[in-house]
């Protein structure tokens, strides 16, 4: 006899292994990314192509410097959480595993080559701020 | 009390039995353009990268990102996004168990492909005006 309830001896037994955690975040973060992304692509959008100076100081700015880092964060997350799936579904064991690596850290090195950029921008605008 | 006897079950056929429907391709679409669009967020972030480095390096990364393939590159992420943005809509809908039967998932299907185009092409109006 053994002293475990029907459902401890079953929780982390699906195929998942963490339940639902996974799906919820995905779709809360895609709420997330629905609300950020169509302001987003304006600014961006309308930003490429001006001269390095134009560029900087648009992405120095408050609004466009904090949606940006947010889409960049919440976006490589989601993007790296989802990659999950696929290789879920087409590489299993050692393999499986160095691809999730894989494509988790091409997302952080994304998301903080994006950071980096926004906070010297951010830098930069302040100093010509200082100077005009 | 349930007992955790391990159960032979057949193994479910592969896609590639399967005839290609409505439903089955816009689902392999939404994870074709959210892997995707990851090309267009790198050129992209590789132009941010360029611009706090040098004007000399800003002018080469910026001479690809608004050249031919640059359009390209951008444009086909654009259709990316806005196809996923949708068909990640479609998903939210169908978790709160509305819209799932045949019919209906399948009219979704279209409004995610047609509505992508749509959008790629009110974007481009919008940010070139």
């Amino acid at each position: 006899m053994r002293y475990l309830t029907d459902r401890k001896r079953a929780v982390g037994k699906g195929a998942s292994g963490t339940g639902t955690e996974h799906h919820w975040w995905m779709s809360a973060s895609a709420v997330a990314l629905a609300f950020m992304i169509p302001t987003w692509l304006y600014i961006v959008g309308t930003t490429l192509g001006l001269p390095q100076q134009a560029v900087i100081e648009t992405f120095s700015q408050p609004f466009p410097a904090i949606l940006t880092a947010l889409v960049v964060i919440v976006g490589m997350r989601h993007f790296a959480k989802g990659t999950e799936i696929w290789i879920e579904d087409y590489a299993r064991g050692t393999t499986g595993k160095a691809l999730k690596i894989a494509m988790h850290s091409l997302a952080y090195v994304i998301m903080a080559t994006a950071l980096y950029a926004l906070g010297k921008m951010v830098f930069i605008g302040l100093l010509l701020g200082a100077n005009g | 009390m349930a007992e955790a006897k391990p159960v032979e079950r057949p193994l479910s056929p592969h896609l590639q039995i399967y005839r290609p429907q409505m439903t089955s391709m816009s689902s392999i679409l939404t994870r074709i353009t959210g892997n995707g669009i990851i090309v267009g967020v790198l050129l992209l972030v590789w132009w941010l990268l360029a611009a706090v480095t040098s004007p000399g390096y800003f002018n080469f990364v910026n001479a690809i990102a608004t050249s031919w393939f640059g359009d390209l590159v951008f444009t086909l992420s654009l259709l990316g996004v806005w196809y996923h943005y949708l068909a990640g809509i479609r998903h939210l809908i169908w978790d709160s168990a509305k819209m799932m039967d045949i019919k209906t998932a399948e009219m979704l299907g279209w409004i995610c492909l047609i509505g992508s185009v749509v959008l790629t092409a009110l974007t481009l109006i919008i940010i070139h005006l």
